[in-house]
């Protein structure tokens, strides 16, 4: 086992350098470069920049080196540093203005997860037990308008349906006392009451396809042999559902975990967007629209590493479940 | 023809004290958009204490869906119908209990699976979950049908893994079934099947997907614990070679309905249907070596929307019209244990 | 000493078969899909409402009652025009009508909102003369296919947006853009797809390597963020022409693995197939293997996945246009349209702005039926 974490682990580090590799291309993207611009803004809002002060912010960056050598500063700050360059339109360091968004946006994406799996799971096991039954039918149908609505537009129309009927507007992570409070256990409360808009829309259109394939999965596992062996050894047959089809199906599922977690953070921008909600969204946007390229660039990094670290969880809880990838790891 | 032969429904043998279970009228179809697929269409067999029963036929005979009857463990949509009736002892008193009548999914046919009738497959890999350890697999039937704990079970299956001569036992009972080779996997799988001592072991081609070497080991080692735990065994295959080195009765199976049934000499010897004749002459035998090879022009039609009369009717050289595909052929006695549905034997007596 | 029964019989002549046998044994692959397809009753719905829409979007011009720019400027946010048959005074009449419209506003809310005029009646006409437009770009006509023949008319039958235009007829024009662009997309992903996926499965070893790092690579980003990433990198002095086509390349860029996927893992368990053994032993050239038989047994898998890219490739277009960073106007998409529907306060008031996406549902569902329905016949054996 810690054999094949290892091996995984190794796997990753080309794929970490390529993520950061692109990151920095898209840093560099738009025509430009970041210091202008930021010079610019600094002397549009009134501020005089002194040219010592130029010349530091110059070094820091190398910006007067070589592209490829600006990688490595760049690469270098984020590793010893911990500084992912600096904001021109929020004037802060990267890392600032990122932190505690990301920390909502990532308790979003898993509070998702969790959420799609606990309404798909059990839904697609019934489903394919009880295959062209009645409620399959309607599960399948609304299945289909989960996946055929985006998820912006769920969110309006729900905003919109709840602003309708209540006259309350359903926008935001806390009620207005607690927005720009300290953490406390309150605000936490608060949190947790009105996460669940977020979380049930970005949901759909994952819990939609989810559905389908653990019914898909789930339905050609039941017609395998070992089902008919537990069968004809008298295994009830509730106890032998779980025990066998089941758990065969999930899991190629929970390697799908490392697959949705991007499309979950992508519904989650666009949502929050929607929903003017406080996490990386609103910000990723703004910062593309004023070409804010370090912030940018740097939730791209750190929403990509996430993930990768997402998908090496998923496949570590893979070999953990199945023996058979276990086992196979050993032998690579 | 008429005068000395008789109509039966089943080689009537209730009386004998040996037969433990026998099966009547067995009808499995399978209600399909395209019409009724009668995979099983009006089988009787008798099996009897300690003797194995082969079942030969081509694919698509129906020879296993006929023994996943049994156990009414068919696969949706295919209804069981008929009477199933089992021979067992409760309390020290001899019972019959027809299984045709119980619940597929209740409480009391799950007694009967695994315990009075157990079962083995084809393919020990498929028939395996590949994510359970067989340790797991064999202790989950034992603790199912009888009241031990979990250590007096892993007792009894590695007991039994000794038995069907697995090397290493203990470490077996802990590995996963792609650990093991195809025939440490279907010795595996024939102690699992035979760990709760039942009557009946139904072997349902166990040795098509094995090595050649090991097919022999493996029925040898069927016969071997067939006489040492006094089972009777049920056996499927398409292979005459097979047939003549297992059983003691066999039935010939063809589109659903069984159409020789007699004791294996008999059929080796002295079969009268012409679909045995001419499997028995398609087998290769190092005695006749010149010459090609019979075989059976045609292929087996599908069950589904068949014509009246005899299924062979289309294959077979004794054919007549107008009186093969008329009406449904009976089941008619030729000897005491000899059965043939056809009705030109008394041509191919004379002809053979 | 023993023998498969079964395996050396000859297949039971044809004349020995029923009709209906008959046509089962000799029924080609597309035929057996067509007959598996034909149960699915949602796919089998969804083909002429997607019809529809084709015809919408080929004659956009003549069906749309106005121009999609044309400003009706005493209607802004005019709510959608109720068709009557029976007037205020209980007179039925078999011709349509509309009513006229004036802007009233609230006294003490100050909201404007607009009341039915009962004394002007408009009947509704086919084949009126409206303002002209160019069918094509081509040939310059006025007749529209519906409307009304007073030009001033409240004829808005999904409302009418902030500067008054009219909502359907920028539906029907956005359908234009929003689905051409899908279809675009999806010839440029099918190309980068079946030219990287056929390299990296047929060749292997490195190269093999470096394609399915890359598509590894591809899925671990976010598909919105990076879509945002390299549409903010297109110059904002591009023309709107220029605009799409980027747009239409970077979905493309990023949305070829899947179907890369697809054609390697064919392409490699094909290679293994005894039919290709048995073509390469009959001396078959690779081209001529590639041709006759692996691409065949993969047409269906191709048109399958293009089917289900399309939605994927209408709601991403959707999306980003949406967000301000895709599409941008003048030209009119779906997602273009939605923009004015994000403020809450805009959408509570003027929840017609909605219509443009009951277009993108219905479209989106549809596409997604057919998928469905392929993808099941594409087996037909099951």
């Amino acid at each position: 086992m810690i054999h094949y974490i290892g091996h995984r682990l190794l796997q990753l580090i080309p794929l970490l350098i390529a993520i950061s590799i692109i990151a920095f291309v898209i840093i560099q993207l738009p025509p430009g470069d970041y210091l202008t611009t930021y010079i610019n803004q600094l002397e549009l809002s009134g501020t005089k920049v002194s040219e010592s002060a130029i010349v530091a912010l110059e070094r820091q960056y190398g910006l007067d080196k070589p592209m490829y050598q600006q990688y490595f500063i760049w690469m270098k700050n984020i590793l010893l540093h911990g500084d992912f360059g600096r904001s021109f339109s929020w004037n802060e360091p990267v890392s600032k203005v990122i932190g505690e968004r990301l920390v909502l946006t990532m308790v979003i994406s898993i509070f998702t997860l969790i959420v799609t799996w606990l309404i798909a799971i059990p839904i697609g096991i019934y489903s394919a037990v009880r295959q062209y039954s009645v409620l399959d039918y309607i599960f399948s149908f609304i299945g289909f308008i989960g996946l055929a609505v985006p998820n912006f537009l769920i969110a309006l129309v729900i905003v919109y349906f709840v602003f309708d009927t209540t006259g309350i507007a359903i926008t935001g992570l806390f009620s207005p006392e607690y927005a720009d409070a300290p953490w406390s256990f309150a605000k936490v409360l608060d949190l947790l009451q009105r996460i669940w808009v977020p979380v049930l829309i970005i949901a759909t259109a994952g819990t939609a396809g989810l559905i389908r394939t653990m019914r898909g999965m789930l339905l050609d596992e039941l017609s395998k042999q070992y089902v008919v062996t537990a069968r004809a050894k008298g295994v009830a047959e509730k106890k032998l559902l779980f025990k066998y089809p089941v758990r065969v199906a999930v899991n190629p599922l929970i390697s799908t975990i490392g697959w949705t977690l991007p499309t979950i953070i992508s519904g989650e921008a666009i949502v929050s967007i929607v929903l003017n909600l406080p996490t990386t969204g609103p910000v990723l946007l703004d910062a593309f629209r004023t070409q804010d390229m370090y912030l940018a660039g740097s939730f791209i990094l750190i929403l990509s590493i996430l993930t990768v670290i997402g998908t090496l969880l998923s496949d570590i809880l893979l070999a953990w479940v199945d023996p058979r990838i276990r086992f196979g790891g050993v032998e690579e | 023809m008429e005068e000395n032969t008789q109509t039966v429904h089943a080689p009537d043998t209730k009386e004998d004290d040996q037969t433990i279970l026998e099966i009547h009228d067995l009808k499995t179809y399978f209600h399909l958009d395209e019409g009724i697929l009668k995979a099983v269409d009006g089988v009787d067999l008798t099996i009897k204490r300690g003797k194995t029963l082969g079942i030969v036929g081509e694919s698509g005979s129906g020879k296993s869906v006929a023994t996943k009857s049994i156990l009414q463990i068919v696969d949706p949509p295919g209804k069981v119908e008929g009477e199933i009736k089992l021979k067992r002892s409760r309390k020290g008193k001899e019972e019959w209990i027809d299984i045709g009548k119980l619940n597929p999914t209740g409480e009391k046919i799950r007694d009967i699976r695994g315990a009075e009738i157990s079962m083995i497959f084809q393919e020990p890999m498929k028939a395996f979950s590949s994510i359970h350890t067989i340790g797991n697999q064999i202790t989950e039937a034992i603790l199912i049908h009888s009241e031990v704990d979990q250590e007096e079970a892993k007792r009894i299956a590695i007991d039994f893994l000794i038995k069907v001569g697995m090397s290493n036992p203990e470490q077996r009972f802990d590995q996963y079934p792609h650990e093991l080779s195809g025939g440490m996997r279907q010795r595996a799988m024939i102690a699992m099947a035979l760990c709760c001592n039942p009557a009946i072991l139904i072997a349902d081609e166990p040795t098509t997907a094995l090595d050649v070497t090991v097919q022999a080991q493996v029925l040898d080692l069927i016969n071997h614990l067939k006489e040492t735990l006094d089972t009777s065994v049920i056996f499927i295959t398409h292979d005459l070679g097979v047939i003549a080195e297992m059983s003691d009765e066999v039935a010939v199976m063809y589109l659903g309905k069984v159409i020789e049934y007699t004791d294996v000499e008999t059929l080796f010897y002295g079969a009268l249907h012409p679909y045995t004749q001419a499997l028995l002459k398609s087998i290769p035998s190092v005695a006749h070596t010149k010459g090609e090879l019979d075989s059976i022009k045609g292929t087996v039609p599908i069950p589904m929307n068949l014509p009246k009369g005899c299924g062979f009717y289309s294959r077979c050289k004794y054919a007549v019209n107008g009186v093969c595909n008329v009406d449904d052929i009976p089941f008619t006695k030729v000897n005491d244990n000899h059965y043939v549905r056809c009705v030109r034997l008394d041509e191919i007596e004379n002809r053979g | 000493m023993s023998v498969e029964l079964g395996k050396e019989m000859e297949p039971m002549p044809l004349d020995e078969m029923k009709e209906e046998e008959k046509s089962v044994e000799v029924a080609s692959q597309w035929k057996l899909m067509w007959w598996k397809f034909r149960k699915h009753k949602l796919a089998l719905i969804s083909a002429p409402i997607l019809l529809m829409l084709f015809i919408i979007i080929v004659f956009a011009e003549f069906l749309s009652p106005h121009l999609p720019l044309e400003r009706f400027t005493d209607y802004k946010y005019a709510p959608p025009t109720k068709i009557h048959f029976v007037d205020a005074e209980g007179n039925f009449s078999f011709r349509p009508f509309v009513y006229g419209m004036t802007q009233e506003i609230d006294s003490e809310t100050f909201q404007r909102t607009f009341v039915e005029d009962t004394s002007q009646k408009y009947p509704i006409h086919f084949f009126v003369e409206g303002k002209p437009y160019k069918m094509w770009g081509l040939f310059e006509m006025k007749t529209h296919f519906i409307g009304v023949k007073d030009a001033g008319a409240p004829f808005f039958l999904t409302g009418t947006d902030s500067l008054g235009r009219d909502l359907l007829s920028r539906t029907f024009y956005g359908s234009r853009i929003s689905i051409s662009f899908a279809l675009i997309g999806i010839v440029f992903t099918v190309i980068f797809g079946l030219i990287l996926g056929g390299i990296s499965g047929y060749f292997g070893g490195a190269v093999d390597t470096v394609i399915q790092r890359l598509i590894d690579l591809l899925l671990c980003i976010p598909a919105i963020p990076l879509w945002m990433a390299l549409a903010a990198a297109l110059p904002q002095s591009w023309s709107p022409l220029k605009i799409y086509f980027g747009m239409v390349l970077i979905f493309s860029i990023v949305g070829w693995t899947g179907l890369a996927r697809v054609v390697r893992g064919k392409l490699l368990s094909l290679r293994e197939e005894d039919f290709t053994m048995a073509a390469r032993l009959a001396g078959a050239s690779n081209m001529r293997i590639i041709s006759k038989h692996l691409l065949p047994s993969f047409a269906s898998y191709i048109i399958i996945n293009v089917t289900i890219s399309i939605p994927v490739t209408i709601l991403g277009e959707t999306s980003l246009s949406f967000l301000g960073l895709g599409l941008q106007s003048p030209v009119v998409s779906w997602g273009v349209l939605l923009q004015e529907a994000q403020k809450l306060e805009n959408l509570a008031h003027h929840p017609w702005l909605l219509w443009p996406a009951v277009f993108i549902v219905v479209t989106v569902l549809m596409f997604n039926f057919i998928g469905d329905g392929l993808r099941d016949a594409a087996d037909p054996y099951k």
